[in-house]
Formats: structure tokens, C-alpha cells, sequence
């Protein structure tokens, strides 16, 4: 952090000037000139909201993606597919015995178990093939899509949230004052979203300590820096490559719950997803867990402020990012080159 | 002595020339004359929906194949490249919907689509080679899918959901081509045209060159040759063949929409150049055959094997996978095989050097 103030004290005082204006547009109460320029606080601070809300979920698609793709380099285009699976199982496995949580486990171990297989079976025969892997993951997805829409169907799932957790919460934040009695009015917004939020973090610190400080994630990093050499120190390597795409695949699955929470689960959300994965991982950088982070926190912000303060374009703000970084940062936000 | 040395000369050109013709495989002329009087024989339906199908989606490969192939860049971009150069046409020329098109004649809006769809395609190929092998491809889909985003959101210029119908192709020599014949040849000239300067550049020096950056580009930058350039003169060319495929693609079917260049589509571009093979132009077109034949007949086979006929996709999905995982090169690939085996002798080599 230091290190990247004293080479670029201009970017520094820019990016905390912006992180400055953020935080006093996020608490304070907006003046009436601005609210003319740029509509109602609630609005923005609800774009804020749903962009940090989905930013969580683009994390918890991407996180695998990049952790599979850092150790092994395989681009797995089937990653999308693997979301949506576990979109599917989570719902059937909420409907029919009336617990959202236990959705949770299952789809991840279910999904995790698929990972294993691919991994087994398709992976391993090619190592080294990144090219061909690739194809392969594109010809998985495009069978997996067909699969699931055959026994699926193509019909809109919503997987509810249990009663606990449905419902708004009042928060902390101020959207404006009552014109009659002068109270402040507070955003309200829905729980289980930002129950979500909380978990997703949870589990990406998980992520960061169990990379940074224990023996397995000292052995992926090895692994991500050099293979070869991790591998000749008597590390098991297949071993910790068959964990680590189950877990990226299991991470994948549980995205899809919460996915499928959030939003729905419907045929071609699989598409959508691996794309979000694919810009979040470019713009945050290849194999970096804070880079997918960031990534997923900047695209999630910008597709929900662009569909808000221009709905036409707001694809292609998200597009925009990711061509701004390949032109100054072709490594990605926080890759290394 | 000017006689004297012009006739071993001129003998020498004559045998050149007689050479240049004897030079061709009989293949070539066996599939040139079929190709030729194939309407003789063909119904409209095979002529229109099967051929020039064929002929169009090969040339949307093939400028794929030509990057894959000769420039080891697998771009998903092409069939965005293609459906551009659609929509220009569309907004040029003439299409029913008369408020966004300009009307303007063929003669200027199809060389100004070409050029559209030559400088998307060289902004992309721009941005694309900052990145290397997998990289370049998920670059490539996300501008395929911005694209397809953006088409579809936008209105204005590229008139949204619907995009444009009534795309027609000019009365050119008062020819409706439109019809299966006419349309049979014109697919099959641009087929021919993009297929044969894909061969004639993939033995010029550019081609050369390019496929040194394919397989050393540290040494042939240190030869003296400027990397970038060459892969970014590489998708401008590619944009070129894509671009002339997409706009007979929106002449077959008189129309444009977002849907037309797709993730699907730019998929199945990608799908079709890998079963047909990427070593050589011809196989872009092998695929295009095998996967129009599929899409147009597979409901047929699948219903009768008692599956319903949407599971076309898993049929292509599945063939794909073994396409892939069993030869990598494609149909051509198993062909060289095949070859390479039956010229073996095999008393003298068992074949134990070979994979």
C-alpha cells in the first residue's frame, strides 16, 4: 500500500479523493441542488446497495474461477454451468424438505463432486493443454446447458428464503428527512441480502487466511508460482489440484443457491454468469483472490449504477472497465505481470 | 544471340505453365466441378439452405481458422465481426425499417460495411493481442457478448430486439439472387475468393511471417519483425472474410437481430472451425458442412430414435467433446492420420515414433 503511494502519489490523492466523495455521499444528508442533478439519495444509495450486494455474489462465482484457473491454468468455461447446477439443486433440495440452509451443503458438495469428476476424468488426461482444455470446457458446458434444460425445463425457479430472513431491515443510513416532523427517514432493505453480503465476505476472508497462513494454501500458492517445482518437493500435487478445482466447482454450486436466491435460476443465466466471472477475473487479475474481489465489487457497482443512471448503456460501462484495464493494466487490477 | 537465348527461355515458361496446371491435384478438380454443376442435380432446398448455408458459415470460420491456424490467436470475436458488417449493410443500405436506414446505393454501403466491420475488427484484434492464447479468448467473448448486449439495448442505431428485416441484396445484372441458384453461386464465388487468399496469404511473406509469431514470437521479434503488427494485421484481414460472410449471412436470411450474433453463434463459429480442423483453410468448410447437415437433419435422426428433436445442441455438444479430446486437429487431423498410416511400410517402421 505504501509501496504504491510513494510510486503513484497523483493516482493516490485521485483514488481517496473518489473513496472521500463516496463515503460523504453514502452518509451525508444530500443538499437539494444535488438531489436535482442527480435524483433521490434513495435511489443511490439503493444502486449502492444492490451494486455491493451482487458484487458478493459475482465474487463467490469468480473466486473459484480464478483459483482454479491460477493452479491450473484451465480457463473453465464450463464454471458457468457449474452455477447453475447448483442453482437447480439448491432449489429442489429447498422445496422439498423446507430448509433453505441445508441448500447450502448440498449443493456445494454435490457440485464439488462433479468438479472431481471432471477434474479426474477430462483434466488430468490433458495437463499442460491449455488451448485444448479450454475447447473441452466449452464443449462440457455446452452439453451440460442441454442437459439441464431437458430435465429442467425452461422455466423461471425462485428458491425463497426462509421467514427469518425475508422481509426489509432498517439500516443505519439516512435517506432523507420527513418534511412534516423533521425525523430522518432510514434506508430500508431486504435481510437476506445483506446476510448474504456478510457470508460471502466471511467466506472470501476464509479464502485469504486459508491461502496466506496454512500448510494446503501455502502448497496452492507454491503451485500457482511454479508446478513443477512444487511437484518435485513431493507435494501431491494431483492431490491438491483435485481440491482445489472441488472447491472452486463447490463455490461455483453454492453461488447458485445464493444466485438462485437472489435472482432465479433459468436456462441461460449459465451464459451470464461465466461471463461476469470472466470480466470480473480480467479486470481483477488472473489467479488473484483480492484481485476477484475488487473486481467483483467494481463490476457489481457498475451494472447496477449503469442500469440505474443509464439503463441503455449499462453493459457497456461494465465493458468499459474491462477495456480500460486491458489497456493500462493488461495484467489485470492486482495481477502480476 | 538474342534468338538463340529467348527459346530456352520461352520453353522454359511454357513448361512452367504446363506445370502450373498439371500441378493441381485431381482432388481439386473433382470438388471445383462438382461444386460447379451441382444445381444440375441439387434440389433449392439443398442449393439455398444447405450449400450456401455452408459456404457462409465456412467463411465466418475460416477467418477464425486463419487466426487460430496461422496466427495461434483463437478469437471469439468473428461472428460479432460478421453480424457488424450485417448490421451495416442493414443501416446503409435498404431494410424495412426505413427510419434508420439511409438507403444509400449497394456500391457505397457495402464497401463502407466491409470497412466498419474491418476497423471493429482491427480495434478488438488491438486489444486482444495485449493478451496470449486462453487469455485472448475470454477477451474475445467478452466483446462478443458486449456486442450482443449492446445491439440488443440500443435503438437507436441498431433498432434493439427486433433488429432489422427485409435486408435484400441488390438487382445486381437483373439477377434476384435471392433465388437458390444465383444465390448458390455468389456464396460459392465468395467461398472461393475468401478460401483461395487465405491459401495465397498463408504462403506470402505476411503469412510466413505470421505463422513465425505463432511459434516464436520472441525470436521473430528479435529477428527484426514487429509482433503486434502482424497479429493486428492478421484480425484486420480476418475481419475482412468475416465481414463478407456476415453480409451474405443477412442476405440469406433478409435479416439481422442481436440474436444472429450471439454467444451461441460465436460458439458454434468456434465449434465448426474445430471439428473441420484449424491446420488448413479447407477445414472450416468440412465443419460448416458436417454442422448445417446436423442442425438442418438431426431432428429427423434424433425423433427417430425417439429423443425430441430439440436435443440438436447435446448432438453437437457431444460431438464436439470427441472431436476434441480424440483429435484435437479436427476431421483433418484423422484424415493426416489416415494417410500417414497407409503410406507407412510396415515392415521397416511399426509405427512406435508416432502418438
Amino acid at each position: 500500500m505504501r509501496d504504491f503511494a510513494s510510486r503513484h502519489p497523483v493516482w493516490t490523492v485521485i483514488i481517496l479523493l473518489a473513496v472521500a466523495v463516496f463515503i460523504w455521499l453514502i452518509f451525508a444528508q444530500w443538499p437539494k441542488e444535488l438531489v436535482d442533478v442527480i435524483g433521490r439519495k434513495k435511489v443511490f444509495l439503493n444502486a449502492v446497495f444492490n451494486g455491493i450486494t451482487l458484487g458478493g455474489l459475482y465474487f463467490l462465482v469468480a473466486s473459484g474461477f480464478t483459483l482454479i484457473f491460477g493452479l491450473m491454468r484451465n480457463v473453465n468455461l464450463a464454471h458457468g454451468s457449474l452455477y447453475l447446477l447448483g442453482g437447480y439443486i439448491g432449489y429442489f433440495v429447498a422445496s422439498s424438505t423446507g430448509f433453505w440452509l441445508l441448500a447450502f451443503p448440498v449443493a456445494f458438495v454435490l457440485v464439488a463432486i462433479v468438479g472431481i469428476f471432471m477434474q479426474i476424468f477430462i483434466f488430468r488426461r490433458m495437463e499442460g493443454q491449455d488451448l485444448r482444455q479450454t475447447l473441452v470446457t466449452i464443449g462440457i458446458s455446452i452439453v451440460m446447458a442441454d442437459l439441464m434444460l431437458w430435465g429442467f425445463g425452461g422455466d423461471f425457479y425462485n428458491i425463497s428464503p426462509p421467514s427469518w430472513l425475508s422481509g426489509p431491515m432498517e439500516t443505519l443510513f439516512v435517506t432523507g428527512v420527513k418534511r412534516s416532523s423533521g425525523e430522518l427517514i432510514y434506508l430500508k432493505y431486504p435481510v437476506v441480502r445483506v446476510v448474504i453480503f456478510l457470508a460471502s465476505v466471511v467466506i472470501g476472508v476464509a479464502m485469504w487466511l486459508i491461502l496466506n497462513r496454512t500448510q494446503i494454501g501455502m502448497m496452492i500458492r507454491a503451485g500457482v508460482d511454479d508446478r513443477d517445482m512444487l511437484s518435485a518437493t513431493g507435494a501431491r500435487i494431483q492431490l491438491v489440484f483435485v481440491g482445489v478445482f472441488a472447491f472452486g466447482a463447490g463455490l461455483a454450486g453454492i453461488a447458485g443457491v445464493v444466485g438462485g436466491t437472489f435472482q432465479s435460476v433459468a436456462p441461460g443465466e449459465d451464459i451470464r454468469f461465466l461471463l461476469a466471472s470472466l470480466v470480473v477475473v480480467i479486470v481483477g487479475g488472473m489467479g488473484s483472490i483480492t484481485g476477484a474481489a475488487l473486481g467483483a465489487l467494481l463490476i457489481g457497482l457498475a451494472e447496477q449504477f449503469g442500469s440505474v443512471y443509464f439503463p441503455t448503456y449499462a453493459v457497456v460501462l461494465t465493458f468499459l472497465i474491462m477495456v480500460l484495464v486491458l489497456a493500462f493494466r493488461p495484467q489485470g487490477l492486482m495481477g502480476r505481470s | 544471340m538474342a534468338l538463340v537465348e529467348s527459346t530456352p527461355a520461352s520453353k522454359e515458361r511454357d513448361a512452367r505453365q504446363r506445370d502450373w496446371f498439371e500441378r493441381i491435384p485431381a482432388g481439386y478438380w473433382v470438388v471445383c466441378i462438382a461444386l460447379l454443376i451441382m444445381p444440375a442435380f441439387a434440389s433449392d432446398f439443398t442449393l439455398y439452405q444447405v450449400f450456401g448455408w455452408s459456404f457462409i458459415l465456412g467463411m465466418i470460420s475460416l477467418s477464425l481458422m486463419f487466426l487460430g491456424g496461422y496466427g495461434g490467436m483463437v478469437s471469439l470475436v468473428q461472428m460479432s465481426v460478421a453480424g457488424l458488417a450485417g448490421y451495416m449493410v442493414a443501416i446503409f443500405g435498404d431494410s424495412a425499417i426505413t427510419d434508420i436506414s439511409l438507403g444509400w446505393p449497394w456500391y457505397i454501403a457495402i464497401p463502407l460495411a466491409l470497412i466498419v466491420a474491418m476497423i471493429f475488427g482491427t480495434i478488438v484484434g488491438s486489444l486482444a493481442v495485449r493478451t496470449e492464447g486462453i487469455y485472448t479468448i475470454m477477451i474475445t467473448l467478452a466483446v462478443a457478448a458486449a456486442f450482443f448486449y449492446f445491439t440488443r439495448q440500443n435503438y437507436a442505431v441498431f433498432n434493439g430486439f427486433s433488429g432489422f428485416n427485409g435486408v435484400l441484396p441488390p438487382n445486381l445484372f437483373g439477377v434476384d439472387w435471392r433465388q437458390s441458384v444465383p444465390f448458390y453461386y455468389l456464396t460459392l464465388f465468395w467461398a472461393a475468393v475468401a478460401y483461395f487468399s487465405v491459401l495465397y496469404i498463408s504462403r506470402a511473406p505476411f503469412g510466413l511471417a505470421l505463422q513465425g509469431v505463432r511459434d516464436n514470437p520472441r525470436r521473430m521479434a528479435a529477428l527484426g519483425y514487429n509482433v503486434n503488427a502482424h497479429r493486428i494485421a492478421a484480425y484486420a484481414f480476418a475481419a475482412l472474410i468475416a465481414g463478407t460472410g456476415g453480409i451474405l449471412l443477412t442476405w440469406q436470411s433478409a435479416q439481422i437481430s442481436p440474436g444472429t450474433a450471439g454467444i451461441g453463434p460465436a460458439i458454434d463459429i468456434l465449434v465448426i472451425a474445430v471439428i473441420g480442423g484449424m491446420s488448413r483453410p479447407i477445414g472450416p468448410f468440412i465443419g460448416a458442412l458436417i454442422y448445417v447437415l446436423l442442425k438442418t437433419f438431426a431432428i429427423d435422426v434424433l425423433l427417430s430414435v425417439g429423443l425430441s428433436g430439440e436435443r440438436f445442441q447435446l448432438l453437437i455438444g457431444l460431438g464436439f467433446l470427441a472431436i476434441v479430446f480424440f483429435s484435437p486437429d479436427g476431421l483433418l487431423g484423422l484424415w493426416d492420420r489416415w494417410q500417414d498410416y497407409r503410406k507407412r511400410d510396415p515392415l521397416l517402421d511399426r509405427g512406435e515414433d508416432r502418438l
